[in-house]
């Protein structure tokens, strides 16, 4: 497995996702600053009208397009005479209520029949579907003039309306997340458990689509503010109740006598539209990307005093070797976790060694760093890793890439995750070869054909053509193995190589990497959790266990006669060496 | 084996569609007039490679595919299109224990609300629901405090057995394991088969282990049946087909699967080598 890094601090996951989330959210000045706005918002829509100093519809004609902070109207007064201060804190009510109403109705429709339509399928989600497409493709601004025309003017009603135009949005969120979630196997074992729907969903389901709806929702709720201002303005609103968009209106009409008075309504739409729309961004961006703030990229850090020193490396006689290798992982500031720790290796031309463990041993890490494919976060502490004369460790990534394809190369576990969906066979193939080893297209295309008949694959010419969605799984690793020795490797390196594969696959892919290691002479190494994979193809083997080699050694001496206890458990663990189920007796089957 | 007794769960010209996409393209049949019985109190193994359909019949036997022809028999009810109600009690008699634990337990719930969820849907809640969910932690080996943490605090093997803990609430007749163990690692394997043996040991409950793995079958299974492309191939007690499999494909599975011992292990690629040439001549 490659998960180890992603392993580390798992116990404390639950906890910290949620402590962490809202401690990394009130890091942010914006989170804050939006917060503030619509708390403020919040408060006036509740006490506004109590904190009004005037009545909203009082008028006094001296204070008629009045400036602001010259008389007892803060901000000045309208062109009707009223002060325009308490006409807005009055309207924060009618506006936020407005937002409020179409996107409680949004939610409710949107995500009632989204989830729906999700969870059942087929007729629901047709039926659902429709109506999404039919409410998107109705004009909106037209639908809410002809209510307008029908139903008067009354700031509920248009909201009532901008909330089911605004319905599709939860509608299509709401069933792609429930799809999603639905094909989960804990869904199933719920449903065989003998739950009925409705607890399906409210349990195992909406745990899930809760959070993308609230985030949505302050997304939604400034869109709604938007179209309810927008309606105002061009006088959909109704003129009984102060509203931010019918003051924008009011203010309009007097623009040149009194230009301050349109700027306290719009700022009041402005700064609470943004408050909505970073808050939902921030909130998403924090959920969606754990790591997002947590801190600057980190660059591998390789402190070897020694990585240089090639001095010494010819004392040994093996190809590749690798001295006292270790890494790790940083968990806090002053906290790290070692995954590989004082490894010591060597492998021969034409020798293959497996590397042997179970998942969290190390064995996949060791393998990157040999390749130099540790993620960034990595910190490599010790060691030395020499290939041929040729000190790896500490290698600037140009250097490491000459070094890739022609000198070490790398074959992956899931063969289907490493060929790009995008391109041919034929293109994947052809890259590296005429960069590697200059060959022309027409030169590159014969040499990938006549290596895809060498990896047994039938019509070399067809699956040339191919994209990698149409080739199976054995196929894939066919091909993957005959892209990584295009360049002719001196070592290949391949990672659990046919643990995605079927039995009768795995032993024709092991023959394969068999046959190929043997003409080339190349030095392989074969990281694998499988013992018969080992007996099958590795001369040598070296057992891993919390990032250390516990044993190494000759495979029949290893097989046959472990020395470390956790290789006698390992072996000991073999199903094959369990004895087999004897049949079941006639009158076992009494139950009780 | 003969036995007078009728068998638990009968499958009888099982045929399993899935819709193409597409207009008026043919369905895709994954199953093929396949038959099966489980008798009561013993394990049967289902052995296949991936797309072999293995895992599609233990999912019509659960209800969660529906079926395009045949019929499965489970103590003599035809459960084959039950309707969600008589779906939901035959939970008390059939369960399931899933391939892989991390996706199977729901990461935001509890282990105690995981463990509950079955019994209260039964109608059993309270201190005997809590009750109930201390005997099952305890019976799959996990310690009782256990039961107030995330799925996410444990291992692979913990979950496993936690998910069969699951599979236990309602004491079932009937367990589909599909595979069961092969997400887990090797020293956890062996440990998790053993007390699938144990457990069936002391309830006689019935097992249908849906496994790739040869190995895994012989260890726990007391009749295996052989899928191959949708069809049952070859079917028997284990050590019949393990030891004198009939069919070609038998052979060739049997022979992929490597062993530990290296010169056992190439005595054993020659024989498939020479399998191999005997079905080209063929």
């Amino acid at each position: 497995m490659s998960g180890e890094p992603a392993a580390l601090g798992t116990p404390e996951l639950p906890t910290f996702i949620r402590q962490g989330t809202f401690r990394r959210l009130a890091k942010m000045p914006t989170v804050w600053i939006a917060t503030v706005i619509l708390f403020t918002a919040l408060f006036f829509s509740f006490f506004g009208a109590l904190l009004a100093p005037f009545d909203p519809n009082f008028t006094d004609l001296n204070m008629v397009n009045m400036a602001p902070f010259a008389s007892d109207f803060l901000l000045g007064g309208d062109r009707a005479g009223r002060d325009i201060f308490s006409r807005l804190l009055v309207a924060t009510s009618n506006t936020i209520g407005g937002a409020a109403i179409a996107v409680s109705i949004s939610v409710a429709i949107g995500a009632s029949i989204g989830l729906m339509a999700g969870y059942y399928g087929r007729v629901f989600d047709a039926l659902g579907a429709w109506l999404s497409n039919l409410i998107q493709a109705l004009p909106g601004i037209i639908v809410l003039i002809a209510v307008y025309v029908v139903a008067g003017p009354s700031t509920v009603t248009s909201m009532i309306v901008v909330g089911i135009l605004i319905a599709p949005v939860y509608f299509r969120l709401m069933r792609n997340v429930v799809i999603s979630v639905r094909n989960e196997l804990y869904v199933d074992a719920a449903r065989v458990s003998g739950l009925s729907d409705i607890r399906i969903m409210s349990r195992h389901i909406f745990v899930v689509v809760r959070a993308p709806i609230i985030i949505e929702m302050a997304y939604i709720a400034g869109i709604a503010l938007v179209i309810q201002a927008t309606l105002e303005f061009i006088g959909l609103g109704s003129p009984e109740n102060p509203t931010w968009g019918g003051m924008l209106q009011d203010s309009f009409n007097a623009l040149y006598i009194s230009p301050f008075a349109i700027l306290w309504p719009a700022l009041s739409i402005i700064l609470t539209v943004l408050a909505f729309v970073f808050l939902s961004n921030a909130v998403r961006d924090t959920l969606g990307d754990p790591r997002s703030s947590g801190g600057k990229a980190r660059k591998a850090i390789v402190s070897t005093p020694d990585s240089r020193a090639t001095a010494d490396a010819g004392s040994t006689h093996a190809f590749l070797t690798v001295r006292d290798l270790s890494v790790a992982y940083p968990l806090s500031k002053n906290e790290s976790r070692t995954v590989v720790n004082k490894v010591n290796l060597e492998v021969n031309r034409g020798e293959v060694l497996g590397l042997v463990g179970e998942s969290g041993s190390g064995k996949t890490q060791t393998a990157f760093a040999i390749l130099g494919l540790l993620p960034p976060e990595a910190i490599v502490d010790s060691g030395r890793i020499v290939l041929g004369s040729t000190p790896l460790l500490g290698l600037t990534e140009k250097k490491l890439n000459a070094l890739r394809g022609s000198e070490i190369a790398y074959v992956p576990q899931e063969p289907m995750s490493n060929l790009d969906p995008a391109f041919t066979v034929g293109q994947q193939f052809g890259y590296a070869m005429r960069k590697k080893l200059g060959l022309s297209k027409a030169q590159s295309r014969e040499r990938a054909l006549s290596l895809l008949a060498r990896v047994n694959i039938n019509d070399p010419e067809r699956v040339y053509d191919y994209y990698p969605h149409q080739l199976s799984g054995g196929m894939a690793q066919r091909v993957l193995i005959a892209i990584a020795v295009s360049c002719d490797p001196e070592l290949l390196i391949a990672d659990e190589p046919t643990t995605a594969l079927d039995v009768t696959v795995q032993a024709e892919v092991l023959d394969l990497l068999r046959g190929l290691q043997q003409e080339r002479s190349m030095a392989l190494i074969l990281v694998t959790h499988n013992f018969g994979v080992v007996a099958d193809i590795c001369d040598r083997v070296a057992v891993m266990k919390d990032g250390e080699i516990v044993e190494t050694g000759d495979t029949r001496k290893i097989v046959k006669h472990p020395e470390h206890p956790y290789t006698q458990l390992l072996l000991s663990s073999v199903l094959d060496n369990v004895p087999m189920r004897a049949p079941l007796e006639p009158q076992a089957e009494v139950r009780a | 084996m003969s036995r007078e007794a009728t068998p638990l769960l009968q499958v009888k010209d099982l045929a399993v569609e899935y819709r193409s996409s597409g207009w008026r393209r043919p369905a895709n049949r994954v199953l093929h007039n396949v038959s099966l019985d489980i008798h009561e109190g013993e394990t049967l193994g289902l052995v296949g490679e991936s797309g072999s359909g293995k895992t599609t019949l233990g999912r019509s036997i659960l209800g969660l595919v529906p079926v395009a022809s045949g019929q499965i028999i489970y103590d003599g009810r035809d459960i084959t299109r039950a309707r969600r109600r008589a779906r939901r009690a035959l939970a008390k008699e059939i369960q399931v224990v899933f391939q892989d634990p991390y996706s199977s337990l729901n990461p935001s719930l509890l282990v105690s609300d995981i463990l509950s969820e079955p019994l209260r849907a039964a109608g059993i809640g309270g201190a005997e629901s809590r009750r109930r969910v201390r005997e099952l932690l305890d019976r799959v080996g996990m310690p009782a405090d256990a039961s107030e943490r995330y799925p996410v605090e444990f291992s692979g093997g913990q979950r496993q057995r936690i998910a069969i803990a699951r599979a236990l609430a309602l004491e079932p007749r009937l367990i589909i394991c599909d595979e069961p163990v092969s997400a887990l690692d090797l020293s956890t394997q062996a440990r998790v088969l053993d007390l699938l043996i144990d457990i069936q040991e002391r309830t006689g409950v019935t097992l249908l282990v849906i496994s790739h793995d040869l190995s895994v079958i012989r260890a726990v299974c007391h009749r295996v049946a052989v899928m191959f492309k949708g069809e049952i191939v070859e079917q028997g007690s284990t050590s019949s087909v393990i030891n004198h499999p009939t069919q070609m494909y038998t052979k060739k599975l049997l022979l992929a699967a490597p062993v530990t011992d290296p010169d056992e292990q190439r005595e054993r690629r020659e024989a498939r080598r020479l399998l191999a040439e005997t079905e080209a001549v063929a």
